[in-house]
């Protein structure tokens, strides 16, 4: 792992060359933007790696302690605890939690790739310390809703691999016996895994009451830069998403640590759960994949950026070498739970594809929830099936 | 040497027109045009020909479109008349409105007409019912459009067919297009017309190639709002749709055909409103009728159908009580074998003409 010197200036970025002059054409404009978001990039990334690597203490052979980035605060006198103490076995559960997510996602993307994953698929590689670190930061008992891009939570949420996998590949054996798909998975406490976003309007309603009403909602923006195929520039007046619950309080997280993400996931739980009101969190992060397995993901940004963030601000490498360099977990320990973690997935796969499909007979069940049966028209008046709920 | 230098200045899609002109002992080519271009044709030329004519929605420009249906159009015609807007469906379809009221001729797309949920007030109360509300003072000259109903194993909240949603609402029009003429004839039509259109097209018949008659190929095609198409001439059996499965009731023609019956597959090509007396009039020479869409059974397409064929001089022509085929009556699932069962099939159609003439 490469560790900036001791006593080193901010690395400066590289920047491609910035294209200034008349604009002759709307691609000189892209080009212009694409520039800017990459030496955003790598300025956070400079930032970052000068800053955080050396503060590491080893308390003992069992936790260590480690300093976070400081969160930009939004009508807040204080934040989160810019240090942090991390256990040896909360560090190989985060671990094994974020490098599940990971694995399960690209196993996702072959699965599709095979054809046996159908529709939309969102993925959330790169995304893995946002719902790891917030899981860590709540209890089971917290309700948790979230959009499409959900398999994460899905799985952090409780829901197994397999279980997932399997709803996927729209077999029996899905956690919604196949009838959700990608997009519709739910659990104990977790309302999804949502088709319909509203960005705006309806969210700024949600802030209005929240606010209105002291109600104990933590709002969370997992900012990867992009909204589909726009970046954020192009989409928001303003990108400072902690700031936009107005007189929400708000947090700017860094979302590639799972500890920066845990600290300020509990301080934002405090807060709510004292009654103060809502609050806000952005998360900034990133995602690997394009939008979803429809979208290649580079038309609208380089190849040089997603390899950046890869090499420089993964999450599951910023743990790593974290817990390696503490010594609180060998090489040879955290290899281990991948060759464990790749035989989970494997095998969930495995069942995912020869689980076989719904009974046909359950075309028509849980449209109604407590109700007696009743008969549901199919496709022409002699087609019918039985609804139960 | 004119024709030369022409043939030089011209776009391509335009050649072929100008050999025609010239050498007009040959055939015309037959052109093959997919449903997608057809439609990116007809909003190109309308762009032209009015410069109020403009086009916003999430991914139209710098993406070419999420399906691709306004590919090369921001390049042509730039910022101004091709906008990105964030998602915001409730935000921007208001602000498309106000460029109708405001003189402008704005195409808004909906990514897909699930979405369009996120703004039906501005459709429904700002579209639709202003004229009548300013007592004719104040016309909404927009377009709402982008695919509606099923696609391909995206589920419950990506599937719903708007036709009966939007074709209850007086002061709206609504269009369905099936093949690429239907598409780029109604889309042009639509952008013309001074009211507001919401033109339903279909995801999965983008990529669909048809051939294209030499008329379409002109820049002053239309298709009347209003007017269904007979695609198919018959005796025994009317047989009414829109959008895709009117592909499927010709399937479903061409094999009872083989047995002897013939059935005529009307394209309905417009919602609202509807072109009863194309249905009326072929029942009455026919005497049976089915109905076919994607859409849910209860308050749908055919079911009102069947009520104004009641209404209507056609009832006592009847033989034998009309039927509806439709989508199953459920929210849409995500596994295959559901899926499949939960939209109309050929076989289903099948089943159905033969029931209702008792064969």
């Amino acid at each position: 792992m490469t560790r900036a010197p001791e006593g080193d200036a901010e690395p400066r970025p590289r920047l491609p060359a910035v294209v200034t002059g008349h604009r002759r054409h709307p691609q000189h404009s892209m080009k212009k933007m694409l520039a800017v978001f990459i030496s955003r990039v790598l300025r956070r990334v400079a930032q970052k790696s000068a800053r955080r690597v050396l503060v590491a203490s080893r308390n003992s052979s069992n936790d260590a302690t480690f300093e976070i980035e400081k969160c930009d605060l939004h009508l807040l006198e204080e934040g989160p605890p810019v240090t942090t103490v991390l256990t040896r076995a909360e560090g190989l559960k985060y671990y094994r939690m974020m490098l599940t997510v990971r694995r399960m996602e690209l196993k996702a993307d072959q699965l599709y790739k095979q054809k046996f994953i159908r529709g939309f698929c969102h993925l959330c590689d790169g995304q893995e310390a946002c719902c790891v670190g917030l899981e860590a930061g709540i209890n089971p008992s917290d309700h948790l809703i979230t959009s499409y891009r959900a398999h994460g939570m899905c799985y952090t949420r409780g829901l197994s691999v397999r279980s997932i996998l399997t709803e996927l590949t729209g077999r029996r054996g899905g956690c919604a016996k196949g009838k959700g798909g990608s997009m519709h998975m739910y659990t104990k406490n977790f309302y999804g895994g949502n088709g319909i976003v509203g960005a705006q309007g309806p969210l700024a309603e949600a802030f209005n009451m929240a606010a209105l009403w002291k109600l104990p909602c933590v709002f969370i923006c997992e900012n990867n830069l992009y909204a589909m195929g726009t970046s954020a520039e192009r989409a928001a007046a303003s990108t400072d998403y902690y700031k936009r619950g107005n007189f929400i309080p708000g947090l700017k997280v860094d979302g590639m640590d799972v500890l920066c993400v845990r600290e300020a996931t509990k301080f934002a739980a405090d807060y709510c759960r004292s009654g103060k009101g809502p609050i806000l969190m952005e998360l900034q992060t990133y995602r690997y994949h394009g939008h979803s397995m429809s979208d290649p993901g580079v038309s609208y940004r380089t190849r040089d950026e997603i390899q950046e963030v890869r090499s420089k601000r993964d999450p599951i490498m910023i743990l790593q070498d974290r817990m390696v360099n503490s010594k609180l977990a060998t090489v040879e320990e955290l290899k281990e739970i991948g060759t464990e973690v790749k035989k989970e997935i494997d095998d969930a796969a495995q069942f995912a594809i020869s689980d076989p499909e719904p009974r046909l007979e359950e075309l028509g069940h849980h449209i109604y929830s407590s109700d007696s049966s009743f008969e549901v028209r199919g496709a022409n008046p002699w087609i019918k099936f039985k609804s139960v709920s | 040497m004119a024709a030369v230098s022409g043939l030089v200045r011209r776009p391509l899609r335009e050649v072929s027109g100008l050999l025609k002109r010239r050498f007009h002992w040959t055939a015309p080519t037959a052109l093959q045009v997919t449903v997608r271009d057809a439609i990116n044709q007809g909003m190109d030329e309308e762009l032209e020909r009015d410069e109020k004519v403009f086009l916003l929605g999430e991914e139209v420009a710098q993406y070419d479109g999420a399906y691709k249906v306004s590919r090369g159009l921001w390049k042509k015609y730039g910022d101004k008349r091709i906008i990105d807007t964030p998602i915001s469906e409730m935000g921007f379809a208001g602000i498309a409105v106000g460029a109708a009221m405001a003189g402008l001729r704005p195409i808004c797309e909906f990514m897909t007409f699930n979405f369009s949920m996120q703004a039906i007030d501005q459709v429904i109360n700002s579209a639709a019912k202003t004229y009548y509300m300013s007592g004719g003072l104040q016309p909404v000259p927009i377009v709402f459009r982008g695919p509606n109903g099923a696609s391909a194993g995206v589920a419950a909240q990506h599937s719903q067919c708007f036709a009966a949603w939007y074709g209850h609402c007086p002061g709206l029009k609504v269009v369905s297009p099936w093949n690429s003429e239907d598409a780029k004839g109604l889309i042009k039509s639509a952008i013309r017309d001074n009211n507001p259109v919401v033109v339903l097209e279909n995801e999965l018949m983008y990529g669909v190639p048809f051939e294209f008659p030499p008329e379409a190929q002109s820049k002053d095609f239309l298709i009347p709002i209003g007017k269904a198409k007979i695609e198919r001439q018959g005796t025994h059996i009317t047989v009414v749709s829109h959008s895709r499965p009117v592909g499927h009731c010709l399937e479903a023609a061409a094999v009872l055909s083989k047995e002897g019956v013939e059935c005529e597959v009307i394209n309905m090509r417009t919602i609202r409103p509807m072109d009863m007396e194309t249905i009326e009039a072929s029942v009455m020479k026919t005497n049976h009728l089915v109905t076919v869409e994607g859409g849910w059974p209860q308050f749908g397409v055919g079911a009102e159908i069947c009520a104004r064929i009641m209404e209507g001089p056609a009832f006592n022509f009847l033989d034998a009580p009309a039927v509806r085929v439709t989508g199953a009556d459920v929210p849409m699932p995500y596994a295959k074998i559901l899926e499949d069962n939960s939209i109309p099939q050929v076989k289903d159609i099948i089943f159905a003409i033969k029931k209702t003439l008792n064969i």
